[in-house]
């Protein structure tokens, strides 16, 4: 089967996207890093830090914002660093003001050293941005009940955490982003600790609707090589996913089946000899 | 919760025992870590570590890397008084030593000059320094101080006498993110030794400020010992000790820590515990080590060729173009004479090694391949209304 990318497209809130890899804008060591980055993954979603960025220059000539054209990319703004839901709301509607669109990567990381997100303060910002007409993307944990709570007061997508942020060790929460992908009705975002492109391959395997990709690609050697590599990787899981790809084994299976025994041919010799142990 | 508690169950002797009982295979031991314990850190800062240099230098570049990618966070000093109450005998500008009449209090007028002129530069944070005189100095004068400095820019810290808990919440609901204040030395009797008058000669008074900046909701809390006062091999467990306590506490705030270095000293006070380039590089990366998500500072007290080297060894914060003289950027310049006072030439806080503009310091850390911060807060962090007063309290 052929499959074309542009005929599986991400939809978010009623908007098509082709591209199943979000971007973040942290930690690039220059502008032009960044910029090499984006252009070199095709992604359409580029989410950057509101505490970064003065939104009242958003058509700024340098800085994060000027490595992303608003023609090809949605600017997603993000409230990291937002201790409290007031303190994001209030983030979100300064951006809103601004004339950025009333889209929101809700993050709610209230300590500083391993930035974990609050699942109690990110379903109260939540709530309160939705009764206020924004798009809220949230940054969780892999918390499958927080999940569903989350979709039932209309976010757009969740967003759990593959492992902690900028730690690059892949998906360490496997089991329960397998749930939460097989229990959502909004797409799946895995966020987050991807650290590698056989990672990000993981998680669109196990059916993740995108991921966001910021430490791997800012850390990189050369940004646009490996920015390429990741959407590569993404597309390849995808595919390997929509072509039914076969459920992993985590244990070698017995070669001879346990229910083998129903169809031997009893008449050959006593029952039990022919069934053999392990091999 | 009072630091006090935790710093009496690690008396000196218990420190340097752990020194005592440290081998080679101890340094390689606590290179293996992921979470690193006091006595792996004390191995790291021990002799023994020395043949590791390089090794911590490129652990501690990762971990930093990971942390706060490839940028380095700029700020710079906003002196608003050298007056000061305080006797340090380490000190060349304390109430006994600096000349009276150079000393000043900026106006709130002047306070805005001087922004005025930092914000064309680019700078979105800004620290606030005063001399230890609360009396004279007020904290209402200096609520003021944030509160006008935060009208052009990001970020406002403070690096100013300690404060009552009241105080320091204050300082909060006016805007303030984070404040610096610099034990100097948790070594007690050092501390008295060399801390004569003032407010000041409080040593647990001191100790708890962190504690109580913590428990006001300071976003970023800086601490230091101010390396040659006492055997910096002690002092830095110490602060590391503090740290960690204020992790724990204040779970909330961001602790960073600065690694000042005793470098003028009046002729009445010879420096004791000098530090090498090499030890204070050991330390920096070390304590990378220990505390991998923690803000480290650097200020223009080191020399540029020195600054620059440090730049990818785990510093995330630097100062640059700064002024140590209240009014240095626009109010009071060096060699311009202002008719309506008599301070042409007015004290600084401390002399500057590295004095090259906020260009050419931009240009060599771009030249190293990280990316200067400017900004790295929001107004929207603080529950303030356009007039800047508190809305709700935080």
């Amino acid at each position: 089967m052929n499959r074309d990318v542009k005929a599986d497209p991400l939809v978010i809130a009623g908007r098509t996207f082709h591209s199943r890899m979000m971007i973040g804008t942290g930690k690039f060591p220059s502008t032009d890093a960044l910029r090499a980055a984006i252009a070199a993954s095709g992604s359409e979603i580029i989410t950057v830090a509101l505490r970064r960025v003065d939104v009242k220059d958003i058509s700024g000539k340098d800085g994060i914002l000027s490595a992303i054209d608003p023609e090809k990319q949605l600017i997603l703004p993000n409230t990291s660093g937002a201790r409290s839901a007031d303190e994001a709301v209030r983030l979100a509607k300064l951006a809103r003001a601004a004339g950025l669109e009333p889209w929101v990567k809700l993050e709610l990381t209230p300590e500083p050293r391993y930035l974990l997100p609050d699942p109690i303060e990110t379903l109260r910002a939540a709530e309160l941005l939705i009764k206020d007409g924004f798009v809220v993307l949230p940054y969780i944990q892999p918390d499958p009940i927080l999940a569903k709570r989350l979709e039932e007061i209309g976010t757009a997508t969740v967003m759990p955490l593959g492992s902690p942020i900028g730690s690059n060790r892949g998906i360490k929460s496997r089991e329960m982003i397998a749930i939460i992908i097989e229990q959502s009705n909004v797409p799946v975002v895995v966020d987050a600790g991807l650290g590698a492109p056989s990672h990000v391959a993981e998680a669109m395997e196990m059916g993740a609707d995108a991921v966001l990709i910021n430490t791997a690609l800012a850390d990189a050697r050369e940004h646009g090589p490996m920015a390429k590599a990741f959407a590569m990787a993404v597309e390849a899981g995808r595919l390997a996913y929509c072509a039914g790809l076969g459920p992993r084994r985590d244990i070698a299976e017995a070669s001879s089946p346990l229910t083998g025994f129903l169809f031997e041919d009893h008449t050959a010799s006593t029952s039990g000899s022919q069934i053999s142990g392990k091999e | 919760m009072s630091f006090v508690p935790v710093i009496n169950q690690w008396p000196e002797s218990r420190l340097q025992s752990l020194y005592d009982n440290i081998g080679p295979s101890d340094v390689e031991a606590a290179l293996q870590k992921e979470h690193r314990s006091l006595e792996d850190l004390a191995a790291l800062l021990s002799p023994h570590a020395i043949p590791y240099l390089e090794v911590m230098a490129r652990e501690a570049q990762r971990l930093t890397r990971w942390h706060f990618g490839r940028t380095i966070s700029l700020y710079t000093p906003i002196y608003i008084s050298n007056l000061c109450a305080a006797d340090c005998v380490y000190c060349g500008f304390s109430a006994r030593s600096g000349s009276r009449e150079k000393r000043i209090t900026l106006r709130p007028e002047e306070i805005r000059r001087e922004c005025e002129s930092l914000v064309t530069q680019g700078f979105e944070s800004i620290l606030i320094l005063t001399g230890e005189a609360p009396k004279v100095v007020t904290p209402r004068y200096i609520r003021e101080a944030v509160s006008i400095v935060r009208e052009y820019f990001a970020s406002v810290s403070v690096e100013i006498y300690a404060v009552d808990t009241n105080t320091y919440k204050q300082f909060v609901d006016v805007g303030l993110e984070g404040t610096t204040l610099y034990m100097e030395t948790y070594h007690p009797s050092t501390y008295r030794d060399v801390h004569l008058m003032g407010e000041k000669a409080d040593y647990v008074y001191r100790l708890d400020a962190m504690d109580r900046a913590g428990q006001a909701g300071v976003r970023k809390i800086n601490i230091g010992a101010l390396i040659g006062l006492y055997d910096w091999r002690i002092d830095l467990l110490w602060t590391a000790l503090h740290a960690r306590h204020l992790q724990k506490q204040y779970w909330q705030s961001a602790i960073g820590i600065s690694f000042p270095r005793l470098r003028h000293t009046p002729s009445r006070y010879q420096v004791q515990h000098m530090i090498s380039d090499a030890e204070l590089v050991q330390s920096i990366i070390a304590m990378r080590l220990f505390l991998p998500e923690a803000g480290i500072n650097l200020s223009t007290r080191e020399t540029p060729a020195f600054r620059d080297r440090l730049i990818p060894l785990g510093i995330t914060h630097m100062s640059a173009g700064s002024s140590t003289q209240p009014g240095g950027y626009a109010t009071y310049r060096r060699g311009e004479a202002d008719e309506r006072t008599n301070y042409r030439e007015v004290l600084e806080q401390f002399e500057i090694e590295d004095t090259r503009s906020t260009i050419e310091v931009v240009k060599e850390i771009r030249a190293q391949g990280y990316d200067p911060v400017w900004k790295d807060f929001d107004h929207a962090f603080n529950a303030l209304n356009e007039n800047g007063t508190a809305t709700t309290s935080l």
